[in-house]
């Protein structure tokens, strides 16, 4: 051991080199963002919270196809479908379960009509399980209220397609 | 404070209780204030330090946070396992947050403001921060589960270690102030280094044991590097981890109540308490409370600067650190000190 | 009044945790009991100005050694009954130690019925002599008069202490501990070297 590294031991040397380090840091501009006031920008893929979407008239967009319930990998998709009073083939029933959802796509990537899309919405944190269950009138109510941004959205991204 | 009210007409024995009692509720009520805007100040410091924000949503700059946190853990479900020790279990905690509060009885907050000025002011300090390994224990013991056990051997084992070398740091700084008593310490601190310095902390001899106290203290009160009683990665939230609620709010409020007990320790014993920083005549216009607070402050943020920095101790370093390295220097310096008073100032 | 309050407060406190510390039937809970009336024995001292032998008996027994009491106690895995089945077994000698213990108490109320003891010598050396706190009166007592007798006392403390490490000590040779000193005083150039090996040809490690 030489001079010079006991009296660096005596001293506690490293230690007053990582105080004066932290200090720095102390006085640096912060890392993150001012997370509930500012938010990060998302990609127009974001894959977020489920909406079902409707056409400019009104109409429901699903057909009620079942391919999303099919290649759900987390079978988090459940359909009951039956022809409505015109003989349209429409869902009685298109539930999610949030909690078994993995937000992989696929069911935006398999629905024809892009009727089932994932929006760019990831703030519906809930109390209750039971919240996390979505139904028909839930997913169409998200389409309702997301519909701008979805309808951006999927623009931005079809150059790309 | 008797003689006040003694004037309102009461016997003494009534004016000396109801003083008393005031004393302690002027001291414990800001000190648990103190304590909310404590952990706040903590956790912006933790955050600054790691280039984050900290809480910034509660009231102006997240100001109200503790008392957000408060409310939460008041309104929570006080939860007690079926198969803990129920009377211990519920005591353990009101003992850490009572003796927490104890020791504050002697510290001199300036030279009049101080609840019980005794003559054996330090010994009292010592044996109140011997106390508050019960809570832990009985709190580990209590949970009947295998971590809060651990974490309680852990506890008790590291705080009768460090306290045997805080005993020698505090004997260096007793011999040379020639007192027990906090406040004649404070006093005998008046212009010690270089005759213009207030604080033992400047003198070449007791500057090392300003340093071992600083790092027995954290050790003491369980603060990051040494933290090992509460290691998360090993011990899931150590002796509270069963705990909940406001018996849960009892340990946070007791554990920040001692940790500012030894910043304030550190600011009495070596920093001159009361006494301003220089030993100029204008600078004691300013009231000594202030300096006191100004000082407890600084330290309060050189705990949190180390909890930023340090990793955490391994058990046996902490072990190695307290009787191999702190006790044989602590002894080392007060044969020195005794030695050197004995030359100086008392002529054999 | 607030002197007579507080000396039965104490006194109450530290006989019946003493007789609960006795009759409880959780070692834990016994030791507990114990650290309260040691607690509550300080305040007894406190009130009659023995301030420094309180905080020393509060620092020593309850910040120490009740500390490693109830870390033993808390360890020890108490099966209740395996304590009870010998209990026949040992009754004669419990009855003989009660038996003792009573004759001491009704000497000792004797002895005290016959009169206060002697405290201190006539010559008054051993009374703590005016305007003088009761460290320094223990300091002059414990280094003047009573230095020869305090140093074997360290002394024979030191050896005990001595004794229990070379009692326990072993030197385990098929255990690897850490050298810090060892492991700071290591430098990247003691440790790592640069080669520049030819195509084909290894390096001797």
């Amino acid at each position: 051991m030489t001079v010079a590294q006991l009296i660096k031991s005596f001293t506690l040397w490293e230690f007053v080199k990582a105080h004066w380090l932290t200090l720095k840091y102390f006085f640096k501009p912060k890392a993150t963002i001012n997370y509930p006031f500012e938010k990060n920008p998302l990609s127009p893929r974001f894959r977020g919270e489920h909406a079902l979407r409707r056409y400019p008239n009104g109409e429901e967009r699903c057909i009620a196809c079942k391919l999303c319930e099919a290649i759900c990998p987390a079978q988090a998709i459940t359909i009951e479908a039956a022809p409505r009073e015109d003989g349209s083939r429409r869902t009685t029933r298109y539930d999610i379960d949030m909690t078994k959802c993995i937000y992989c796509g696929f069911c935006q990537e398999a629905c024809p009509v892009d009727a089932i899309v994932e929006g760019p919405n990831f703030e519906y944190a809930t109390e209750t399980r039971e919240e996390l269950l979505y139904d028909k009138a839930k997913l169409l109510a998200n389409g309702d209220k997301w519909e701008r941004a979805i309808a951006a959205n999927l623009e931005a991204d079809a150059p790309y397609r | 404070m008797t003689a006040f009210f003694q004037s309102l007409g009461m016997s003494y024995e009534w004016a000396w209780f109801v003083a008393t009692v005031s004393g302690i509720l002027l001291i414990a009520l800001p000190l648990l204030l103190g304590v909310a805007m404590i952990i706040y100040a903590d956790r912006k410091i933790w955050a600054a330090m790691a280039l984050r924000r900290g809480p910034n949503v509660v009231g102006p700059f997240g100001l109200l946070q503790s008392f957000a946190d408060g409310l939460k853990v008041f309104l929570q479900e006080t939860i007690v396992p079926s198969a803990a020790n129920k009377a211990i279990f519920l005591i353990a905690p009101v003992v850490t947050f009572t003796v927490a509060l104890m020791a504050w009885a002697v510290i001199p907050f300036s030279e009049l403001a101080v609840l019980a000025d005794i003559n054996v002011g330090l010994l009292y300090v010592l044996a109140i921060s011997s106390l508050g390994v019960y809570g832990t224990v009985m709190a580990g013991w209590a949970s009947n589960s295998k971590y809060p056990f651990f974490s309680a051997m852990r506890a008790s084992a590291q705080m009768i270690s460090y306290e045997v070398s805080i005993g020698f740091i505090l004997i260096c700084v007793v011999l040379w102030a020639g007192t027990f008593n906090l406040n004649d310490i404070v006093r005998a601190q008046q212009g010690h280094g270089l005759g213009i310095l207030n604080g033992f902390a400047f003198n070449i001899l007791l500057f090392p044991m300003w340093v071992m106290f600083l790092i027995s203290s954290l050790a003491e009160t369980q603060r990051a590097p040494f933290d090992l009683t509460e290691a998360e990665s090993e011990l899931v939230a150590g002796y509270q981890t069963e705990y909940s609620s406001m018996a849960f709010a009892a340990y946070w409020l007791g554990e920040y109540a001692n940790v500012l007990l030894m910043c304030a320790l550190n600011a009495t014993l070596f920093f001159g308490g009361w006494l301003p920083p220089l030993d100029l005549p204008f600078l004691y216009i300013v009231p000594g409370f202030v300096w006191f607070l100004l000082k407890v402050l600084f330290f309060f943020f050189v705990f949190s600067w180390v909890k930023a920095t340090v990793p955490r101790y391994r058990y046996d370093q902490l072990m190695r650190l307290g009787w191999k390295v702190f006790l044989p220097v602590s002894l080392g310096f007060v044969v020195l000190v005794s030695g050197y008073l004995m030359l100086t100032r008392y002529t054999v | 009044m607030i002197h007579v309050f507080a000396f039965y407060l104490f006194a109450v406190l530290t006989v019946g945790s003493g007789a609960i510390t006795i009759l409880s039937r959780n070692p834990v809970h016994s030791v507990l009991w114990l650290i309260l009336a040691f607690f509550n024995a300080a305040g007894l001292m406190v009130l009659v100005g023995a301030e420094f032998i309180a905080m020393l008996l509060v620092i020593v027994y309850v910040g120490a050694v009740a500390v490693l009491f109830l870390f033993v106690v808390m360890m020890l895995n108490i099966d209740f009954a395996e304590l009870r089945a010998g209990f026949i077994k040992n009754f004669p000698l419990g009855v003989l130690v009660a038996v003792v213990l009573l004759a001491e108490m009704v000497l000792g109320i004797g002895a005290y019925r016959a009169g206060a003891m002697e405290l201190g010598t006539p010559d008054g050396i051993g009374a703590t002599p005016a305007g003088m706190t009761n460290i320094e009166a223990i300091g002059a007592l414990l280094y003047g008069r009573y230095l020869f007798l305090f140093e074997a006392a360290g002394i024979i403390l030191l050896i005990a202490m001595i004794g229990a490490i070379v009692l326990t000590l072993r030197q385990r040779s098929d255990v690897r501990g850490q050298n810090i000193g060892k492991q700071i005083s290591r430098r990247p150039q003691d440790a790592t070297r640069n080669v520049n090996p030819e195509v084909g040809k290894g390096v001797t490690l």
